[in-house]
């Protein structure tokens, strides 16, 4: 657009205007406002461009973090929040909201080390909690030593990294270290920002990939697509399974399919540690939070019909950003739970079968 | 006729005194305002802050934990990071400044004057995340390969100041920080000090170098002691900033909640730790203990300008008495 001559700039926006009056007269024209997690932001807004360009509606998003978020919805600024971490049954009930898995993403150890190659190194839940606890200060330990017999590991101290600011990737991460190790629980525990006793820490994603790429013989933890996108040299994992995996789209869906979704109210669902054989243990999903009673029916119809769009036409769009979809048979629960769960200020279902975008 | 004239200046003196008194409303009006908004974010930094100030009490200011997990906070780190840094900056940016502004007003030859001077007042204009970023990408590079390694090789056993050099040099801590914000309020503080040394009366210097004095005696007894008072508050608007400044810190610090002796280990200031955590605090009470840690910056903030102000008017009423 900068680069246009100034009366054709009139005419594309006078096109513009013409083109948003045409789609006005087909849809009721309403805007839906959210707020909440960052991480997810990249692929919210992506989504609501392909939208608007498809429906006309728009959705606006502002990501001004998952407290932020919670925040907003709990005072009705917002039409939707969204979270990283999942609030729990009687924090949902006490505040009448429910909440959905929207889209998943995976946390990746990244290291700094000369002649390592990315997925060659290997390492357990337990021997990772010792590094984030400082009781592993050198690649020369037994351990590590043990667990990459073909793998020249140098002699050297061990700097750590970790986010600096609040993040759902540090809950992801802290949870998981948490589930595996006690000791981790005890000292460290589990929550957006946490204190960690060794290191340093970089400001958001790019900060901690910038130290590890920085910081010879250094270990971080950063968000799969970042590790993707920057090359950088990430470590397999070993899984509840016993098995050691690398971190792609196939590893991160087989953690969400081998989850209990079913039997676990409200979606409060970590998906750390997950049975499976192929199953990711360092998996996350971003959360959406909608009111159980919506005051305004149109609004609420036109949330969900967006999810509803994103859950069945946004899978492509999400892969390209390095975003996992959630599988359908998760989506099939989603909107279940909507039928039944969100009523409109008569107590009449808000979401029917009908709807659906097949 | 005489009484038509003054009824006509009547009417204009009216008119004037209206729009006069008008005017004094509006800029005492304005005035007021400003002590209302100080008055306003005072009042709700203290609602927001209460609930960690009642939690922790004197505490707050003492304790070096800080977890968001077991919700226990203590602003020790914060306030030692903030102080420190800044002190750092100010004992590389006061000379350094002092040096330029000398360079510019009494040494360089009138046509680098401008020049250097107009360069001097865009780097104050540069953003501070640039600050950051090159603090990071190029600056710590240079610091962990060269100058960290130098200083422990030289300084690391002498008894006292070794204690400062320990650690691993990674080139992310407090002595970058503080380096980085040094540089960043050189500008500001060159800028003022130029601006007053500029202020001596020509026939002053002039009789000064008539009688044979060297540069540096010129500056050190004439320009210096009549510009004291002017310096002395550009240290203290560099000085400020240095306090409050969040992202070029944030990128360079290392933003870890850890004590320690050492200028090579990282730490936090308040600003970064604001800026670090506000966006994802989700419990009320890490909320509230971040709002309690921006009423302590806005107090040391104040504590160092009213300290200012006071060094102020000692040394204005020192020179009264000379005189």
């Amino acid at each position: 657009m900068l680069l246009l001559s100034k009366p054709l700039k009139h005419l594309v926006s006078a096109g513009v205007v013409a083109f948003g009056l045409a789609a006005g007269l087909v849809q009721a024209e309403t805007t839906i406002n959210g707020a909440g997690a960052t991480f997810p932001y990249p692929i919210y807004a992506k989504w609501a461009e392909a939208y608007k360009a498809k429906t006309g509606m728009n959705m606006n998003y502002q990501s001004i973090g998952s407290g932020g978020g919670i925040k907003q919805i709990t005072a009705k600024t917002v039409d939707f929040g969204a979270s990283d971490a999942p609030l729990s049954v009687e924090k949902l009930n006490e505040i009448g909201l429910i909440q959905f898995p929207m889209v998943m993403g995976g946390v990746v150890p990244v290291v700094n080390l000369e002649g390592v190659k990315a997925g060659e190194l290997k390492l357990t839940g337990a021997v990772l909690a010792d590094i984030y606890l400082g009781k592993i200060t050198n690649w020369d330990d037994a351990a590590l030593k043990n667990l990459n017999p073909g793998v020249k590991l140098p002699n050297g101290k061990i700097t750590v990294v970790a986010r600096a600011d609040g993040s759902g990737t540090t809950f992801i991460f802290t949870h998981y270290l948490s589930k595996i190790s006690p000791g981790f629980k005890e000292k460290i525990g589990n929550n957006t920002s946490v204190a960690w006793p060794t290191g340093v820490s970089g400001k958001g994603n790019e900060g901690v990939a910038s130290y590890v790429q920085r910081l010879k013989g250094s270990i971080g933890y950063v968000e799969y697509a970042y590790a993707l996108q920057n090359k950088m040299t990430f470590a397999q994992m070993q899984n509840k399974a016993g098995q050691f995996v690398k971190p792609d789209s196939e590893t991160f869906q087989a953690a969400a399919a081998g989850a209990d979704w079913k039997g676990t109210p409200g979606f409060n669902l970590m998906l750390t540690d997950q049975p499976g054989a192929k199953s990711w243990p360092i998996t996350g999903a971003t959360f959406i939070l909608v009111y159980k009673k919506q005051e305004k029916t149109e609004t609420a119809h036109e949330v969900l019909k967006f999810f509803d769009w994103a859950y069945h036409h946004g899978d492509k769009l999400a892969e390209q950003l390095d975003y996992v979809p959630i599988p359908a048979s998760v989506v099939k629960l989603v909107e279940q739970t909507w039928k039944t769960g969100i009523k409109d200020a008569n107590g009449k279902a808000v979401w029917t079968d009908s709807m659906v975008q097949k | 006729m005489n009484n038509g004239g003054s009824h006509i200046s009547d009417a204009i003196s009216g008119r004037q005194r209206l729009m006069d008194r008008f005017f004094q409303a509006l800029t005492t009006g304005s005035a007021w305002l400003v002590l209302v908004i100080l008055a306003g974010i005072i009042v709700s930094l203290f609602v927001g802050g209460w609930q960690a100030l009642v939690a922790f009490g004197p505490k707050f200011l003492v304790t070096d934990e800080w977890n968001p997990v077991t919700e226990k906070f203590g602003a020790l780190v914060p306030i030692y990071g903030t102080l420190i840094s800044s002190l750092i900056a100010l004992l590389i940016a006061v000379p350094m400044s002092f040096g330029i502004a000398v360079f510019l007003t009494e040494v360089a030859p009138g046509w680098m004057r401008r020049p250097i001077g107009t360069a001097i007042e865009l780097l104050a204009a540069i953003p501070s995340i640039i600050y950051g970023m090159w603090g990071l990408f190029v600056f710590a590079p240079v610091m962990s390969d060269r100058v960290q390694p130098w200083l422990q090789n030289h300084f690391g056993d002498t008894p006292l100041i070794g204690a400062l050099f320990q650690g691993a040099p990674l080139g992310i801590g407090m002595l970058p920080a503080g380096i980085i914000l040094g540089i960043m309020i050189i500008p500001f503080i060159t800028a003022l000090m130029r601006d007053v040394f500029l202020t001596t009366p020509k026939f002053l210097k002039e009789s000064a170098y008539g009688v044979g004095a060297t540069h540096w005696e010129v500056v050190w007894n004439v320009v210096l002691p009549y510009t004291r008072v002017g310096a002395v508050g550009g240290i203290f608007l560099g000085l400020g900033r240095a306090l409050g400044e969040t992202m070029a810190v944030t990128f360079v610090i290392g933003n870890t909640h850890r004590m320690s002796a050492s200028l090579f280990e990282p730490g936090n200031s308040i600003a970064s730790t604001l800026a670090n955590e506000f966006n994802e605090a989700v419990g009320d009470m890490h909320t509230s203990a971040l709002i309690a840690l921006g009423l302590v910056l806005f107090m040391i903030t104040f504590i160092v300008l009213a300290l200012a102000k006071l060094l102020l008017l000692g040394l204005e009423s020192r020179d009264s008495a000379k005189s």
